[in-house]
């Protein structure tokens, strides 16, 4: 491509910089990527690692499900401790009116090939009986799963570095841009594109981002084997998901494959430090404990915070940044970058390579949040 | 107050003396607390509530370190698989 | 449980071994409303464990008097696993919660044991020296068991004598300090009266059990049980059949609940100033987490601790000159029972060394950080916490420690809710 050391380097060692990482690999390309921390540690450590198609909007659909259908492929490559298991997602309806939604989630799923079963009261209170009597029912979506995102972005690791790509831990980017990493120790790298993964602290080298920190809050249990056997969500998650100012909770579950239960969620905005905010805490297991009241009883042994990066429009950013040719980002995928991590690496790759994406790009480029910023 | 206290492991009977902690009772009916993740029968190491490899379910609640539990009469007292 | 939903002290002591009780009993005296609490079932903490009521140790008895007499509000079998608030701690039992509110606090929540892997290490009936003394202070029956007592640290001596005591044939005393260090140890006693008259009684008690220096465990055999052990004793290589293992490689501070609390910690102890105050306002802290000096030592910053957190900081300045001459103490610890490097390579590829997820030493020295491990391989995110590997960890490899996150304890998602949050979950359904 260049003179440059390398043809592209890759800023983050969370998932999407794994997932980047190894995919311009496989491409045949000379990557380095350059991370502070450990490998998956980051808001990749701190998610639950659901793999999950979501329909907030037409654009999400696409590159979950794109991204997803990748993680099935991989399915048979990747080793035991990345803990892949299609549990599936049941989106719990607590009313009559949550199960207006269920019908209308089933048929947009439907008409776009993915698979869901629609569960009645009855049907649900079988499938996880330790949820509240009285839910008015749910929808299953079979193919959903989870996995343990650290070793899962280890794994996509280890494979780039088998494909050649160069792994430099320990190190921070003080600098980037025009074809060339600064890092603090006073090393230059140079590469021609440079790709900013570095979630939620990506502004902090790519200023004018429109990223924000959202904080969430996650809790983990012992080992109690079944007490819930799918991701448990409720459909009210998407009004506390899409709240864009304020702080919001939601009823979030997932049966881990240790036995162990990952308890969540929640948002907020404006909040900087890392430590457990009690009152956020309290409100989420509270919000857990109404949906599931015998989780009172179970013991947990963490809780911790994590930030996730989140953009105005609840998309990621994916593709060439209009402040300078060099720099591409990945970044922005807010809670669902373990899912979108794979759909991001081959976007992206095809946007570098020249290559034709299998899905539509424009709805992730960068350059639409700019406009819409010349509008506000 | 009686000097011996009479709870059951696994369904088995076991006589302790009054203020042994439920440790003693899986010890004295021949028992490991627990199995491991990896299949392999623990017993107490630290005796004060820090290891949590003397873990048991006590009248039906698992995972209660049972070197810091009185044994109480009646108490059923099962090991972890 | 019979306890308050909410309690509020003038001064909490958190937990009741010496230091605690002596923070406690001056500050009682002192007049303000004291509440001591302690995780165990009974007050003692690991040292004066049942020895509180009986003839043995008149220094316990005398404090656990004194604290009767005070009015101290006694809270045990309770652990305290979150600070949810600024001056407020949360803490659970066996069946229910309690809010503790305080406006000094006092941490005395004394040490732990370290254990180093070896094989057969995770065999029942492998315990550690003050796990084994505290089962049978509890209740274990010892008469006629082959106990051997190995690891390194001045417990081991007491831990044999009293498993002795009570029927028990110790067949060696395996410690792996050089006897150049352990005569130095003992020369350097002459300075402390007590522990002269402390080390007499220990001898008589042990006339006849060799003490083994330069030895220590290399492989616990056995099918379901311990069976037997292989020690490397003094060079050579020595296989003796027995029925409990009793060994601990001295103390590591427990600091986690310090931590919690922001209070700074160097060198794996927590900082204090002249009145046992740590780096956070009002939060004092006494015993084994400021260094390993053991009972005088941690008796002595309980006493001034208590009386500054009762606001009666002038009159603690009387114990400082014991405390300096108890503290020289805590230096002779450190030197004489430092680990040797070959202690090192005990923990063989296959060797647990988290016993919570089985973590073996193979996947765990491809780490370069504790983080890292944690991550990739699970160590230390059982319910320990880290407790048993983390000090085996930062002793095989080198690593820092980590953080700590709410809960201290593994807690109940009740308790974590508080009482209040509670009430208001039953009140919307």
């Amino acid at each position: 491509m260049s003179k440059a050391a390398y043809d592209v380097a890759i800023v983050g060692v969370g998932i999407v910089g794994a997932a980047c990482t190894d995919e311009f690999a496989r491409r045949g390309l000379r990557v380095a990527v350059i991370g502070e921390d450990v490998v998956g540690s980051g808001a990749t450590a701190a998610g639950m690692g659901h793999i999950v198609v979501m329909d907030d909007s037409d654009a999400q659909f696409a590159l979950t499900r794109y991204s997803q259908e990748q993680w099935q492929q991989l399915r048979s490559e990747l080793p035991d401790d990345v803990e892949y298991e299609q549990c599936g997602t049941i989106w719990v309806a607590a009313d009559e009116e949550e199960m207006i939604e269920v019908h209308r989630k089933r048929a947009y799923y439907g008409e776009r090939g993915v698979p869901t079963e629609v569960l009645d009261a009855k049907a649900l209170q079988s499938l996880e009986p330790n949820l509240r009597r009285g839910m008015a029912g749910g929808l299953l979506v079979p193919q959903d799963g989870v996995v343990y995102p650290p070793c899962a972005a280890l794994f996509l690791m280890e494979r780039a570095q088998a494909r050649g790509a160069t792994l430099i831990l320990g190190v921070r980017v003080a600098k980037m841009g025009e074809g060339k990493l600064r890092l603090t120790d006073g090393t230059e790298i140079s590469a021609a594109i440079i790709v900013n993964a570095a979630g939620a602290s990506a502004p902090d080298l790519t200023p004018g981002l429109d990223i924000k920190k959202r904080k969430g809050h996650l809790v983990i249990t012992d080992r109690y084997p079944a007490f819930v056997r799918h991701q448990l969500v409720e459909l009210g998650y998407l009004k506390s998901a899409h709240s864009m100012s304020g702080d919001s909770v939601a009823f979030n579950v997932q049966p881990r494959r240790t036995g162990q239960i990952l308890i969540g969620s929640s948002r907020q905005y404006g909040a900087e430090h890392t430590e457990v905010d009690n009152p956020m805490l309290v409100r989420m297991l509270q919000r857990a404990g109404e949906y599931m009241p015998g989780l009172s009883q179970l013991s947990t042994v963490r809780c911790w915070t994590g930030f996730r990066a989140a953009t105005p429009d609840k998309l990621p950013l994916i593709g060439p940044w209009t402040g300078d040719t060099s720099v591409f980002l990945a970044t922005g995928h807010e809670g669902l970058g373990i899912t979108t991590s794979l759909g991001t690496a081959r976007i992206l790759a095809d946007q570098i390579c020249g290559t034709k994406p299998e899905i539509p790009v424009e709805p992730y480029l960068p350059s639409r949040t700019v406009k819409e910023y010349v509008h506000a | 107050m009686h000097s011996q206290v009479t709870v059951t492991v696994n369904g088995a009977l076991v006589v302790v003396p009054f203020g042994a902690t439920v440790a003693i009772a899986v010890a004295m009916a021949g028992q490991a607390c627990r199995t491991s993740v990896s299949g392999e029968p623990r017993g107490p190491l630290c005796g004060m509530g820090i290891c949590f490899e003397c873990r048991v379910a006590i009248d039906g609640t698992p995972h209660v370190r049972s070197c810091q539990v009185l044994c109480e009469p009646g108490m059923e007292v099962a090991t972890e698989k | 449980m019979n306890r308050e939903e909410r309690y509020h002290f003038d001064v909490l002591v958190i937990g009741a071994g010496p230091a605690g009780i002596a923070a406690a009993v001056c500050a009682a005296e002192c007049g303000v409303r004291v509440g001591i609490v302690d995780d165990n079932p009974s007050i003692g903490g690991q040292i004066w464990r049942g020895e509180s009521n009986g003839p043995e140790n008149t220094d316990a008895s005398e404090w656990v008097q004194r604290m009767r007499r005070s009015g101290v509000a006694v809270l045990c079998g309770l652990r305290v696993v979150h600070q949810p608030e600024q001056g407020v701690l949360l803490a659970e039992d066996l069946s229910g919660f309690c809010e503790l509110k305080y406006e000094k606090l006092v941490l005395a929540t004394g040490a732990r044991e370290r254990f180093l892997p070896f094989h057969g290490w995770t065999l029942p009936n492998v315990m550690g020296a003050g796990g084994l003394q505290a089962m049978v202070k509890c209740g274990l029956p010892i008469r006629g068991k082959r106990v051997i007592v190995a690891g390194t640290g001045p417990l081991l001596l007491a831990v044999a004598a009293y498993l002795r005591k009570h029927g028990a044939e110790i067949p060696v005393i395996c410690e792996q300090a050089p006897w150049s260090s352990l005569a130095r140890f003992g020369l350097a006693l002459l300075s402390w009266p007590e522990k002269i008259a402390q080390g007499i009684r220990l001898k008589r008690s042990l006339a006849g059990v060799p003490l083994a220096a330069n030895s220590w465990p290399l492989a616990a055999h056995g099918q379901k049980t311990l069976e037997s052990l292989t020690l490397s004793r003094a060079g050579r290589v020595e296989d003796i059949p027995c029925h409990y293992l009793a060994c601990g490689f001295h103390l590591v501070p427990n600091i986690e609940l310090p931590l919690l609390l922001g209070c700074a910690v160097g060198n794996g102890r927590v900082q204090v100033d002249e009145f046992q105050e740590t780096t956070v306002s009002s939060v004092f802290c006494a015993g084994e987490p400021t260094g390993i000096g053991g009972v005088e030592l941690a008796l002595v910053e309980g006493q001034i601790a208590g009386r500054a957190a009762a606001g009666r900081a002038t009159e603690a300045r009387a114990w400082f000159g014991r405390r300096k001459k108890a503290q020289r103490f805590v230096q002779l610890l450190d030197r004489t029972f430092r680990l040797r490097p070959e202690l090192r390579s005990l923990s063989l590829p296959g060797t647990a060394v988290c016993r919570c997820e089985d973590v073996p030493y193979l996947r765990l020295r491809q780490h370069t950080s504790w983080q890292s491990a944690k991550l990739h391989t699970r160590c230390g995110m059982g319910p320990c916490q880290g407790r048993i590997c983390g000090p085996a960890t930062q002793f095989l490899f080198k690593w820092g420690p980590g953080s700590v996150r709410p809960p201290v304890f593994p807690a109940r998602v009740e308790t974590l809710m508080g009482p209040t949050r509670q009430l208001e979950v039953q009140r919307s359904e």
